[in-house]
């Protein structure tokens, strides 16, 4: 794909809105033309980045949550999800599997989920000030 | 949320619908719970055909079925799964900790 197109999406930390953000996301990308399975993994990947915004950004309080999206040459969806909230003080703690502050109703595999289904991912967090999750996947060129 | 169940030779089932992400997880955790302390079933059997959707909330959902079924000394079996929530299962494990049956491939 020679050119590039973008897409934002700002929204309030509000569990309702987890769905919306993957659909959204997966309606941008359908651009692309991915398979099943990769439009598959991009909703995961994007409903897993949203809902840390809200339960462990924002845990106290609402706030905003930005989602931007970029084409890439090369069939390549980059995704940005980002959060102003309290931040992770240490990140390669947080990306270690079943490791979550969370408790009985999280699994701690959300990071290891999105690792596993993207083909890029990076977490930049400063405590107090938020956390950047930032994913890419190079979709298979179809035909 | 939206699910049923039923209880046939002491085998418990429960359909679960729709999306399972964090905000329909927790309802799902509490019901599957209340559930399985009414019935004591020997085994519980959660039906997926009817879920498009599971994210890692999903995962602990499944495992906080388990911990209520291993109390009670009982099994729990995953059923009619299909690809995405397959997916979601196997890169974490889920596949190793619990049967899964059925699965449309
Ligand atoms: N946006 C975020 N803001 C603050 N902390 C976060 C954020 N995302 C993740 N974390 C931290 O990283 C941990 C691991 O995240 P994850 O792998 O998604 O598992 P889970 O969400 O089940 O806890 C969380 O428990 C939390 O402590
Ligand atoms: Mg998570």
């Amino acid at each position: 794909m020679k050119f590039e197109n973008y897409m934002t999406l700002e929204f309030p930390s509000r569990s309702c809105n987890e769905a919306f953000a993957r659909s959204a996301v997966a309606c941008f990308a359908a651009q692309l033309d991915p398979t099943v399975e990769e439009l598959g993994d991009i909703r995961t990947a994007v409903s897993e980045a949203v809902t840390n915004c809200i339960v462990h950004g924002y845990p106290e309080k609402l706030g905003t949550i930005t989602v931007r999206c970029r084409i890439l040459k090369g069939q390549i969806l980059d995704i940005v999800v980002k959060d102003r909230g309290v931040g992770i003080s240490d990140i390669e703690q947080a990306r270690r599997p079943m490791f979550t502050t969370g408790g009985a109703e999280r699994s701690g595999m959300g990071f290891t989920i999105m690792e596993s289904f993207m083909t890029e991912l990076e977490i930049s967090s400063t405590p107090g000030k938020g956390t950047t999750v930032h994913m890419r996947r190079k979709l298979q060129r179809r035909k | 949320m939206q699910f049923t169940s039923f209880l046939q030779d002491g085998n418990l089932t429960v359909a679960l619908t729709g999306e399972i992400d964090h905000h329909s997880a927790k309802g799902y955790i509490q019901s599957i719970a209340a559930k399985i302390e009414a019935y004591t079933p020997s085994v519980c059997i959660l039906d997926f055909k009817e879920v498009s959707f599971v994210d890692s909330s999903g995962i602990a959902v499944v495992i906080n079925a388990l911990r209520c079924m291993t109390q009670i000394e009982g099994h729990l079996v995953l059923s009619g799964l299909s690809e995405q929530p397959m997916k979601v299962f196997r890169a974490s494990g889920v596949d190793k900790l619990v049967q899964i049956k059925e699965a449309v491939s």
